[in-house]
């Protein structure tokens, strides 16, 4: 190990290091990471589909979504950019929910959203309580800065997988990188393994 | 799968301070030698890790402030006072130091030669870090490509690369415009606003024009410009995006 001369661990953080993947820190805020204009969209023009394999796409309206059973989970959530917070609490709607019943040969999916943003994740990683498509942040609307109306929240995963402004899931046999996967960030982001960038 | 499976691995390397230029009293850059670096584009930037002696490590990302063209990789960082890392980057490093360092990271916001123009960069007190090496790389790689940069500062003491983006302006190579928002010098004739959909209007090229725009800042000052370019009629997928901090930025 190579020790940086001076450097020392500032005084007063007292998050349990169990919950602190390696090479993140923990923050009280709530950063914003997006590589494109905030897309605003009207609630009466919104869904959510699933598209590609499967015999015929499923959409939800915003009142479907909204019809549906949710669950209220609070998670840890983890950025590529370092940073992470600890004890989100998130509303939304499980993707089992979504999925039940939908028979398909995929084992990928990729999460798409307004403003063309896409990212690629591993249909077994959806499902098993693993993932929401989540409308309320600490019981209010998701602001759309974060994502609002709806994102997706897979909180495993390295935060750009938590696609913000989420309008469906294209299933597939085959793994499609999404945008930030296709500029050498890592294909899956496990953050516990520390799989920032392609090779990692 | 393939496009991934092709790149190289990012390993840590070793970097070594070089020089250090204090920028304002906020920021200082840190010049790199880093044998066997393999380059990068501008706007990209690269991951440090730093080490206690007990073994505690920090990482963070900060842009690359230098031209590929340039002889070394420079980074310019500013202090957050309830900072981790950038305090003791902005007070303790010294020359010789040794940092462990990894890219360069990211590819969307980028800015080359061949993406044309015309170039507009909105930068929010240190996010003007990328622009200059966007800058760099224009007049090293003699692009025609016609640039604007509007630069918010608070003061004029807290504009980084000052002297080289005043010799940019007055050698007529880029067109910079600053605000500043919260103090401006006896006789200041520039903005002294936080900016806002008029002043962009003011700035920027029209739409019909289709420039390709970088904003870069603190989130609340690149939502605000990303906002009002997509109002004012700008192609949201013209305009690229790079915010620092949580939601509560200044400058």
């Amino acid at each position: 190990m190579r020790f940086t001369r001076g450097f020392h661990r500032r005084s007063g953080q007292d998050a349990d290091p169990a919950r602190v993947p390696p090479g993140q820190y923990v923050t009280n805020d709530f950063p914003v990471l997006s590589a494109g204009p905030t897309p605003h969209i009207r609630l009466a023009d919104w869904t959510f589909t699933l598209r590609g394999l499967l015999d015929t796409p499923i959409s939800w309206t915003w009142d479907q979504l909204r019809a549906l059973p949710n669950e209220t989970v609070t998670v840890d959530i983890h950025c590529v950019t370092k940073w992470s917070k600890l004890e989100t609490s998130w509303t939304g709607v499980s993707l089992d929910t979504l999925l039940d019943g939908v028979e398909t040969a995929a084992d990928y999916a990729l999460a798409f959203s307004d403003g063309g943003y896409t990212t690629n994740v591993p249909l077994a990683d959806l499902t098993g309580g693993k993932a929401w498509v989540a409308y309320e942040y600490n019981g209010d609307p998701l602001d759309p800065v974060h994502g609002g109306p709806a994102r997706l929240l897979v909180p495993h995963l390295y935060f750009w997988k938590s696609a913000k402004w989420v309008r469906g899931l294209e299933l597939s046999e085959a793994e499609v990188p999404g945008f930030w996967e296709g500029y050498g960030y890592h294909i899956y982001g496990d953050p516990w393994k520390e799989q920032r960038y392609a090779g990692d | 799968m393939e496009r991934a499976a092709l790149r190289r691995r990012l390993n840590w390397q070793i970097a070594t301070v070089a020089e250090l230029i204090t920028e304002t009293p906020r920021t200082r850059s840190i010049a790199l030698d880093l044998p066997g670096w393999a380059g990068h584009r501008a706007g990209q930037h690269v991951d440090i890790r730093l080490t206690g002696e007990d073994g505690y490590q920090a990482q963070r990302s900060y842009s690359i402030a230098s031209a590929p063209e340039d002889d070394r990789v420079v980074l310019t960082v500013e202090r957050l006072d309830d900072g981790e890392v950038s305090p003791f980057l902005v007070d303790e490093l010294r020359t010789s130091d040794e940092l462990e360092l990894r890219g360069p990271v990211g590819g969307y916001f980028v800015w080359e030669a061949a993406c044309g123009g015309p170039l507009l960069l909105v930068a929010g007190g240190s996010g003007v870090a990328p622009f200059r090496a966007m800058l760099r790389h224009h007049g090293a790689s003699g692009s025609a490509a016609p640039v604007r940069l509007l630069y918010s500062a608070r003061s004029l003491g807290d504009v980084i690369y000052r002297d080289e983006l005043m010799r940019l302006a007055e050698n007529g190579e880029i067109d910079v415009r600053f605000t500043l928002t919260r103090e401006q010098p006896a006789g200041w004739r520039g903005y002294r606003r936080r900016i806002d959909q008029e002043l962009l209007a003011d700035i920027a090229w029209p739409p019909t024009e289709r420039p390709l725009v970088y904003v870069c800042g603190p989130t609340n000052f690149v939502e605000t410009a990303a906002t009002a370019l997509v109002t004012l009629g700008h192609e949201p997928g013209r305009i690229r995006l790079e915010r620092f901090g949580g939601t509560g930025g200044s400058a």
